[in-house]
């Protein structure tokens, strides 16, 4: 742990003293000031970066072969059996798979839902859309551990408002914190209404910046709008829609505090996703060598999924 | 015919955002419900006997002025210093050439793909080993480098011509006044948009905390709040009131800054 650090103290140098001599301009060094100001405006974010990123990342590695516990600098290196141990470990399957399954369902369902409503939004028919909008903004000004709050008081089993109205309408009422799947879908839901606003605003730029003539000239050809949006519209949206789905997935790879509100993963452990799997064997239970090596698994399969979108999303701009 | 084309988009459009707010109104109207009455059937949409008990009590029980300092420092202090570094880390991507510069961007970039979420035992012992274990300073050190504040400066001051600076070279201009009396206010509103994103990641934020933060002393909102909901017997007229008492700042920023945020072209932007 101390080779990065090492690394890292000369450019602290540098960013300590560099900025004194801001100011005095050099003509004749005219090339050196182009080298030195830009090293010296990132220089920060450099120290930041090799601080919070590569350190740590190099750590998780490293402590993924010891059977660390969070205490001391006794580090035992105990080669492979955390990987061994992990993949024979039950929970961290079901944590995995399930996070997964959640994945594959919010993902569309968040696309699905902010870009309807970005294209409501930004149409010239629909009224009233500025109080609109600011309602669609409203979740964004919620805290995940507040949105978790807010619709365990709606969906609660025994005294929510949606069970009650479910059994006055004659139905029974759904068992939102006792099944799984219900749970699961009610994580799906919240999730969906917490993020509309961020993508909803990707969109809506995205949207204006559609030329007006493509439309209209598709218009004169007869191209009805549900034509006019799937020819035209979503097409020249595929960058944004890119972005959209790859920042849900990693998005929902590591949902955590809006179940910790809303659940806490249960009924039990029954949706306990990944990130809570992580911080459950790593601060809960001290075991830090053990959580790394999730945290490396996990790590693995999210550059994986960046990697294979992006492949995907380079295909698409040489068709 | 054509006066009735604006009905269907209308209609959908209003039944989607009237979703969007039940769950809310509902928990907004309980918040003012006395204890009694949270439960009790029928549910009523609006109170009969509306009170301010539960918040009283919740005023009273947490020490809400001592999580709104501590959250409002962190979300203050981190903002700050995110507009200036993404400022200056942007511009220089903007603006600047070098092969270093490109293989930074390319770690900056990677930083979106792999969130600090993801190795948190080891961040926690950096954190800790620093020895920012249980301050502040734990939770706003290292989350002040964000990709999408340094994407949305460098896309800003890409389309800020050559011409400018070169022209103020000649005038003698040292590159860093050039920064920080030319580029930085050119940039304003997207330090705007920036601080205001940046506010609302940080106030917030909840598993950093989590981590960092052992001494309910230091707690901020939201692991103060968490702390009530993760009771074994949760005490909804407490939970609500203290809920909506978090929210306030968040509406008030709302309130002044919609046009801004309404309107954020992030297009550039990256979540965090």
């Amino acid at each position: 742990m101390s080779a990065p650090s090492s690394s890292t103290s000369p450019t602290t140098a540098a960013a300590a003293t560099a900025p004194g001599t801001s100011g005095s301009p050099r003509k004749p060094r005219r090339n050196r000031a182009m080298t030195i100001a830009p090293a010296v405006f990132i220089a920060v974010a450099v120290v930041l970066f090799l601080l919070f990123f590569v350190w740590p990342g190099a750590l998780a590695v490293i402590y993924s072969f010891t059977n660390y516990r969070g205490v001391g600098n006794s580090l035992t290196f105990i080669g492979l059996e955390n990987y061994q141990k992990l993949f024979t470990d039950e929970t961290f399957y079901s944590s995995l798979s399930r996070t997964f399954l959640y994945a594959l369902l919010s993902v569309p369902a968040h696309y699905v839902v902010s870009l309807a409503i970005a294209v409501l939004l930004a149409s010239s028919l629909a009224k009233g859309k500025t109080s609109a909008r600011i309602i669609f903004f409203l979740p964004w000004l919620i805290s995940p551990i507040v949105a978790g709050v807010i619709w365990r008081w709606l969906f609660g089993e025994n005294f929510g408002l949606v069970n009650y109205l479910l059994r006055q309408l004659g139905g029974e009422g759904i068992h939102w914190e006792t099944d799984a799947t219900a749970a699961l879908i009610l994580i799906v839901i919240v999730g969906t209404w917490g993020s509309t606003a961020f993508n909803m605003l990707l969109f809506i730029a995205a949207i204006r910046n559609v030329p007006r003539s493509y439309l209209e000239a598709a218009q004169l050809d007869g191209a009805n709008s549900w034509q006019r949006f799937r020819r035209i519209t979503l097409p020249l949206l595929a960058p944004t829609s890119f972005m959209v789905i790859l920042l849900t997935t990693i998005g929902s790879m590591k949902e955590f505090a809006m179940i910790q509100a809303l659940n806490g993963g249960g009924p039990g452990t029954q949706n306990m996703f990944i990130v809570q799997y992580i911080y459950r064997t790593g601060f809960e239970r001290a075991n830090i060598g053990y959580a790394s090596a999730a945290s490396m698994v996990l790590m693995v399969i999210l550059v994986i999924i960046a990697l294979i979108q992006m492949r995907f999303d380079r295909k698409r701009d040489l068709a | 015919m054509k006066s009735v084309r604006w009905m269907p988009s209308t209609v959908i459009l209003w039944v989607v955002a009237l979703l969007y707010v039940i769950p809310v109104a509902w928990f907004f109207l309980s918040s003012f419900k006395p204890g009694s009455e949270l439960f009790s059937l029928p549910l009523r949409l609006f109170p009969e006997n509306w009170t301010v008990s539960g918040y009283e009590t919740a005023w009273n029980r947490f020490d809400f002025a001592r999580y709104f300092r501590n959250t409002a420092i962190v979300a203050v202090v981190t903002t700050i210093l995110t507009v200036i570094v993404s400022a200056m880390t942007g511009y220089a991507f903007a603006k600047y050439k070098a092969w270093w510069l490109k293989v930074f961007f390319i770690c900056i970039l990677a930083t979106t793909m792999l969130p600090t979420e993801v190795i948190m035992p080891s961040s926690f012992v950096v954190v800790r080993d620093l020895g920012l274990y249980n301050t502040l300073a734990g939770i706003i050190v290292p989350s002040i480098i964000t990709a999408t504040g340094i994407f949305m400066f460098r896309q800003y001051f890409s389309t800020v011509p050559d011409e400018l600076m070169e022209a103020a070279r000649i005038d003698g201009v040292g590159e860093f006044r050039l920064f920080w009396s030319i580029m930085l206010p050119l940039a304003r509103p997207i330090a705007v948009v920036l601080a205001i994103f940046s506010f609302q990641w940080r106030w917030n934020d909840y598993i950093w905390p989590l981590i960092i933060l052992t001494d309910p002393k230091q707690y901020t909102l939201q692991v103060a709040l968490r702390s009530i909901v993760g009771a074994d017997n949760v005490d909804w007229s407490v939970l609500l009131s203290a809920s909506i008492i978090s929210l306030v700042p968040m509406v008030i920023l709302f309130a002044v800054f919609q046009r801004q945020i309404v309107s954020a072209d992030i297009n550039s932007g990256l979540k965090d």
